[in-house]
Formats: C-alpha cells, sequence, structure tokens
C-alpha cells in the first residue's frame, strides 16, 4: 500500500489507486467501530487541530470522533472562539497554532482556498473540512465509499446530482471524485443554480429538467437547498422547487429499481424530497453516508498521518 | 549650460523621429535635435549608444494612495516607482480618504507631487461627491485648481441617469470623462472571471457583461450628451468591439489597457489562490487578452496603463475573498511591454511610444512633448537590450503586490528627465 500525499484539499491530486486505497482502509476501520471498544492506539502521540471557522456539526463531529477513536490528540479551535473573530489573521492563527508542535489542521472556512494558505504557512498536514463554495473531499470520499458499499463498483455507474450545483463545494469535489473513479456524471437544477463552466468540474450532462434523466441513474444525489440562498431569489419559491426537482413519491416512478438516494445532509424535507423518500428503506444511503463519514475521515487521518508504516493493526 | 544627449535612437511617431540623433536641452526645454550636434565648452555630454530616447511616457491610471492610505503607498513612493518605471507623468485616481473630489484635494495633491519631484502628477477629480455616485463634484472648481480629467474609479457610477448628468453638466470644462465600467448589480461580490476560474476555484464569479453593459451605456450616452469618453481597464474582446463600433460611428471614445489584462489570465489563478492576481476588473480569458492585442495593433485601444494599485503586504496576505483588488505595476509595465510586445514584433517601438506617450496626452488634453525644439525637456531614456529580474533587487513603491514578480524582462528606462531635471541618472533616482 503506497500513499504519498501530505495534504487532502484537492481531490483531483489523487488517482483512482489513491482514493481506492482510502476506501479500502475506511472499511477496515468500519470494523473498529463496530466494536465494543471503538479505540485503537494508531495515532497515540499526534496532535490535530480541528479549526472551524464556521459552524458544521455534523462534520466537526465526524471529525472528532475520528480522531478519538484513532486516539490522536486533538485541539478545537475556531468557532465563536474563532481568533479571526478577534481580528487576527488566518495566517497569524496558523502560526501561532504551528508554535504548538501541531501535526494536523483540519480546517472549515468559508473562505475559498483557505486550506491551500494554511499549507503556505505550516508544515502541518491540511485536510479541508469544506472551504467556501469551493470543495470538501472528505464528503466526496464518504459518499464514493457509501456508493461502492453498495452497488460493489463506482467505474459505470451513472450519477445525478441535483439542485444547487454551483453554490455547492460537495460538487467541486464529488464531480472530480466520480470522474476519477470512472462514473459519467449529469448535474440537473435550475439554470441559477448552475456553475458557469461545469465541464471544467468533469461533468459528463447537463440538464434542467429531472424527469428527462432520472430514469437513467443509478445514484440520484441530492444537494442541500441553503434557504439562505434564497434572498438572492436563484428560484420564485421553496414550493416550485420542490415541484420541478423535488424527489417525491410520484417521481420514483420514474426510477430504476435498484437506484440509491444519496444527500449530504442536514436535509430539508419538503424541499429536496417528501419524507417517503427520503426515509425509503431500500433506496436511501443517507445515514450510511453519516456513518461512512467516520471512517472515512479515519481512513484520511491514519493515511495522511502516516499511518501506512505503522500498520493498521498497531 | 546645456545637456546634450548623444547618439541616441529617438523614436517619437508625433515629429516622423526614428534614428540615431542628438538632442540638446537648455534649460526646461528641448533646444535643438539633430545628427552630431556641436557642443559648448561648458556642455554636459551623456553618451547614449544602443540606448532609445523617446518622449517622456505617461501613465494615465495609477493609484497614489495619498491622501489616507498611506501605509500602502504616498505620492512620494508612488512617483518614485513611476520615475524608476520611466515615467515623467502619471494621473492619479481619485479614491482616496478624503476623495479627490474638491479643489483642495487636487491642490493637496499636486502640491506633495511638486515636493516629492519624481515625475509630473496630473490629479483626476471625482465625477460625483465621495465617488458616491448621487451627487455631482464641483468639477469646475477642480479644474481650475489643476483637474485634467473626472473619474469615479474604483466604482462605475450605477445610475444611467446619473452618469447623464455628470457628462451633460461637465462638458462644459472640456475635460474626459474616464469611466470604471462595472454594473455592481450584475458583478455583486465577483472575485474571479465568471466561467473556468469561478467555477474551478469556487469563488464568485465577475461576469464579462458586468463591464460590457457600461461599456455600452456609456457609449450610448457620450453620444447623447457629446461628451467625451474613455474607457478604462476594457478587459474583454466584447468591451474592444464595442469601443471599435463607436469609433467607427465617429462617437468621442477612447480606451486604455493594463499590462496585468494583456498579459495575465484567469488561467494563472489556477490552483493557486494568489491574491497578487486579484484584481478588478478580474483577469480574463486567454481570448480575451487576444483581443486586448489585436485592439493595440489596429488602435481601437489608444493608451496601456498599470491601474498601479499598491496594498500592504499584510493586507494582500489573507484568504481571497478577503484581499483587495489590485496589483502594482509603474515598474515593471515598460520592460514588460518591450519583452512582450515588441521584441516579438506584435507592435513597433513607435506604436508604444503613441501607446505610452502621445494618445495619453492627447486623452488628457495636456502638454503635449515631442522630441521637437521648444517641447518642454520631459524625455524617457531606455535601453532596449537590458535584461533583469523584476523584483530581485526590491521595489521603489512601498508595495509589493506585483503579480509578475520573478519575471526575466528585457528593457529598462535609464535615463529620464522632466523639464530637463533629471529623475532618474544611470538606473538611479535622483
Ligand atoms: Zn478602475
Amino acid at each position: 500500500m503506497s500513499f504519498d500525499h501530505k495534504h487532502l484539499i484537492d481531490i483531483a491530486e489523487y488517482s483512482d489507486t489513491d482514493i481506492m486505497t482510502l476506501l479500502e482502509t475506511a472499511k477496515a476501520f468500519s470494523e473498529v467501530n463496530r466494536r465494543a471498544i471503538k479505540k485503537v492506539p494508531t495515532l497515540k502521540g499526534k496532535t490535530v487541530v480541528n479549526m472551524f471557522n464556521e459552524p458544521s456539526t455534523r462534520t466537526r463531529s465526524s471529525f472528532e470522533l475520528a480522531e478519538k477513536r484513532l486516539s490522536a490528540d486533538s485541539l478545537n479551535c475556531g468557532g465563536s472562539s474563532t481568533s479571526t473573530v478577534k481580528g487576527e489573521s488566518l495566517i497569524d492563527t496558523v502560526m501561532t497554532l504551528d508554535a504548538y508542535q501541531i501535526d494536523m489542521i483540519i480546517v472549515r472556512d468559508k473562505h475559498a482556498g483557505a486550506p491551500y494558505i494554511i499549507t503556505q504557512h505550516s508544515p502541518a498536514s491540511v485536510i479541508d473540512a469544506g472551504d467556501g463554495k469551493h470543495g470538501h473531499p472528505t464528503q466526496a470520499l464518504l459518499d464514493l465509499y457509501t456508493i461502492w458499499q453498495h452497488r460493489g463498483r463506482i467505474e459505470g455507474l451513472r450519477v445525478g446530482i441535483v439542485g444547487d450545483i454551483g453554490h455547492s463545494r460537495v460538487c467541486g469535489s464529488l464531480i472530480p471524485a466520480l470522474k476519477i473513479m470512472g462514473a459519467e456524471v449529469t448535474v440537473v437544477g435550475p439554470g441559477t443554480l448552475m456553475p458557469a463552466c461545469p465541464d471544467v468540474l468533469g461533468v459528463d450532462h447537463v440538464n434542467l429538467n429531472l424527469d428527462d434523466v432520472l430514469p437513467d441513474l443509478d445514484v440520484v444525489y441530492m444537494l442541500r437547498i441553503q434557504k439562505e440562498r434564497l434572498e438572492g431569489a436563484p428560484f420564485p419559491s421553496l414550493r416550485e422547487y420542490h415541484g420541478l426537482y423535488g424527489l417525491t413519491r410520484a417521481r420514483e416512478r420514474l426510477m430504476r429499481p435498484d437506484a440509491l438516494i444519496a444527500h449530504p445532509g442536514p436535509i430539508n424535507r419538503g424541499v429536496e424530497f417528501d419524507s417517503h423518500m427520503a426515509d425509503h428503506p431500500v433506496r436511501s444511503v443517507i445515514l450510511d453516508q453519516v456513518y461512512a463519514g467516520i471512517c472515512v475521515r479515519m481512513a484520511a487521518l491514519f493515511l495522511l498521518l502516516g499511518g501506512a508504516e505503522n500498520g493498521l493493526d498497531s | 549650460m546645456a545637456l546634450i544627449l548623444r547618439n541616441a535612437h529617438v523614436i517619437d511617431p508625433a515629429c516622423g523621429l526614428d534614428g540615431v540623433l542628438d538632442v540638446r536641452i537648455a534649460g526646461e526645454r528641448i533646444e535643438r535635435v539633430g545628427e552630431r550636434l556641436e557642443g559648448g565648452d561648458s556642455d554636459d555630454q551623456l553618451d547614449l549608444t544602443g540606448c532609445c530616447l523617446v518622449p517622456g511616457l505617461v501613465d494615465m491610471h495609477v493609484h497614489l494612495r495619498e491622501p489616507g492610505y498611506e501605509h500602502k503607498e504616498d505620492i512620494e513612493s508612488g512617483t518614485r516607482a513611476a520615475a524608476v518605471g520611466g515615467f515623467t507623468a502619471v494621473c492619479s485616481m481619485p479614491n482616496t480618504d478624503p476623495v479627490s473630489d474638491s479643489a483642495s484635494v487636487i491642490e493637496f495633491v499636486l502640491s506633495r507631487a511638486r515636493a516629492a519631484g519624481h515625475c509630473r502628477v496630473h490629479p483626476c477629480g471625482a465625477m460625483t461627491k465621495g465617488e458616491r455616485g448621487e451627487i455631482l463634484s464641483e468639477m469646475g472648481d477642480m479644474v481650475a485648481h489643476g483637474a485634467v480629467a473626472f473619474t469615479d474609479d474604483g466604482r462605475g457610477v450605477q445610475s444611467a441617469g446619473m452618469m447623464r448628468r455628470v457628462m451633460d453638466y461637465g462638458k462644459m470644462f472640456g475635460k474626459v470623462f474616464m469611466s470604471h465600467c462595472q454594473d455592481e448589480d450584475l458583478v455583486g461580490d465577483g472575485q474571479v472571471n465568471e466561467g473556468v476560474a469561478s467555477t474551478k476555484l469556487g469563488l464568485l464569479g465577475w461576469p464579462a457583461a458586468g463591464e460590457e453593459l457600461q461599456i455600452a451605456r456609456d457609449i450610448r450616452l457620450a453620444e447623447l450628451t457629446g461628451a467625451r469618453l474613455h474607457i478604462q481597464h476594457v478587459s474583454t474582446a466584447r468591451g474592444v468591439e464595442l469601443v471599435r463600433a463607436a469609433k467607427a460611428r465617429g462617437i468621442p471614445v477612447t480606451c486604455e489597457a493594463t499590462v496585468h489584462h494583456l498579459f495575465l489570465t484567469e488561467d494563472d489563478l489556477d490552483g493557486t489562490y494568489d491574491t497578487n492576481l486579484k484584481v478588478n476588473p478580474p483577469l480574463r480569458t486567454a481570448a480575451d487578452a487576444a483581443a486586448l492585442v489585436e485592439g493595440l495593433v489596429d488602435k481601437t485601444i489608444d493608451a496601456i496603463v498599470t491601474d498601479h494599485a499598491p496594498h500592504a503586504a499584510w493586507e494582500k496576505a489573507r484568504e481571497f475573498e478577503l484581499a483587495p483588488f489590485g496589483m502594482t505595476g509603474l515598474e515593471s509595465s515598460l520592460a514588460l511591454v518591450i519583452s512582450k510586445l515588441v521584441r516579438p514584433g506584435t507592435i513597433s517601438y513607435a506604436r508604444m511610444v503613441e501607446l505610452m506617450s502621445i494618445r495619453p496626452r492627447e486623452i488628457l488634453g495636456v502638454d503635449s512633448i515631442s522630441i521637437t525644439a521648444g517641447s518642454p525637456a520631459d524625455v524617457t531614456v531606455f535601453d532596449p537590450n537590458l535584461t533583469w529580474t523584476l523584483g530581485r533587487d526590491g521595489y521603489q513603491s512601498k508595495a509589493e503586490n506585483c503579480g509578475f514578480a520573478g519575471t526575466e524582462l528585457t528593457g529598462r528606462a535609464v535615463d529620464v528627465f522632466v523639464s530637463g531635471r533629471p529623475t532618474l541618472a544611470d538606473g538611479a533616482i535622483c
């Protein structure tokens, strides 16, 4: 197993082999998460900083659990106590953290490019836990993991991503990751939610009509509609959005019998889908994605902090 | 006592000069131009063999930052940067603090420039009070105290009605209206060109149309009012096309391109989030840059400028969205134009002199400068073969936010005279 990445920021720098290594490692850690004692000493003595400059309960708790289960020491900074709120610049904060001799910084920031800036000012490994509208690579990996677990492969699958493509950091990583793994990607949504150049992300097809594409898809990935974005009025109402792009019981008839429903969470019931679809016992993999998040983040921490040399069972 | 500049390749298309000549400067003016001029015993002589001598270069779009933002640049440091870059004059933009929207600020800028003495400064006044786009500024008073043109640079005047009022009222002063074209409703918080860059970097897009709509609007308003219009930092292919079509219809419109829009594109941002490349308007596509070069060649574009926009290092060392727009350019633009346009044969030195000296003065309506007897002795001498690395020896500007730092360049100013007085001698500031 060779894995020589220091950072997890730009998923496009990872090969299909790198990604497969991550997914296989995540699968191995899945076993740890099902034990009675969910802890291994793998990263004992390593210091990880969770720098969440923007609130994110889900991603943050997933990372924290992953760190704890690997026995890493972790330090939380950011949130309302963040130095940037007090006027300190991101770079000064990073240089301060660095003086503590830390090994890794996990960063969530509302500004695109923040993780990259950190790599320019700190020798620590950096994981992008979501930067502005740019990227969210561990989300992409947990999505791939979930699809892989359910379908046994990613290559050749047709994945449709529905909703706010243009403002989604999930898309910034998920679309390139799906392409690296050989999937075919269709994006669906109103023109106001499309990026200027979907093709540079790797999108194969752009469609404005959900009903047109639904019959072809193996995975229907619904993006969260951020209600705060409605101020910019990208569509007239949630009601109309739900009518055009909501995954409803009525639309289910258009779907392939084995098509999966995924969503990065947290979900808006009655917007992205109705409850029947969100909780669909066979199709919905939304809670599997949440579980996959811990496994994938353990794998990323392990591999980036040089765990491959320590051995998985140490 | 006079000074004789000997054996320089004199290039001045305005008076048809393109050959090795001597130039004799007496006092503030050029006294004679000719082959092997005779000198008196008391005359100083300067042998300029291998160098080019041209009418003093003008940068008609410069932010000197004083008053208000002296931590970024001040008139002394900014004009020093201009001198080392080969300029004898710059136009200062009015978005200072306080905004240059009154005679007192215009006078202040002029007095500081005189004290610094590194080059001429032609101050531009704001079209509207505080550049807020709401109330006409006292354009008449500012003209009486030395303002050469009007602009709300940094912002576009958002209301078409207000822009019309500016032109209708201000045209009696005979000055040019310089327009920073930016429709704030379309551009919003745009950070980079809308397209590949915005999609890849996950940053809000600044659409080409956000510039072109105001170019089209202002051209139409110039036609309506008869005022003279100058489009600042045109950056898109369609923007160039709009100006070309307007000129063909005889509308009094001119335009400028910045060095960075000519030689950098949105692709240079790829993967770096380099805030030194964050400019307004943003770096566009390679096709847009090619259209700008075409516009230089066919004379749709009248002037090359820098939009020299200095910022403190700590202001640029931020997240891309938090960093201010702008890059410096005074010290690199001549060398970039020589290296990337003249030496490859895209334009001639004569065309370069038109773009960086003759046309800017015509647009601004300031004293014309030529290499001819009686003209003020504002002269730029550059060595077209000198190679150097930008930024290696630091900058005269207080700021270092230059997107071309580290570039190997060919061509550099060596001697500059303003009113017969040296401001740069053998590459050193006087
Ligand atoms: Zn401007």
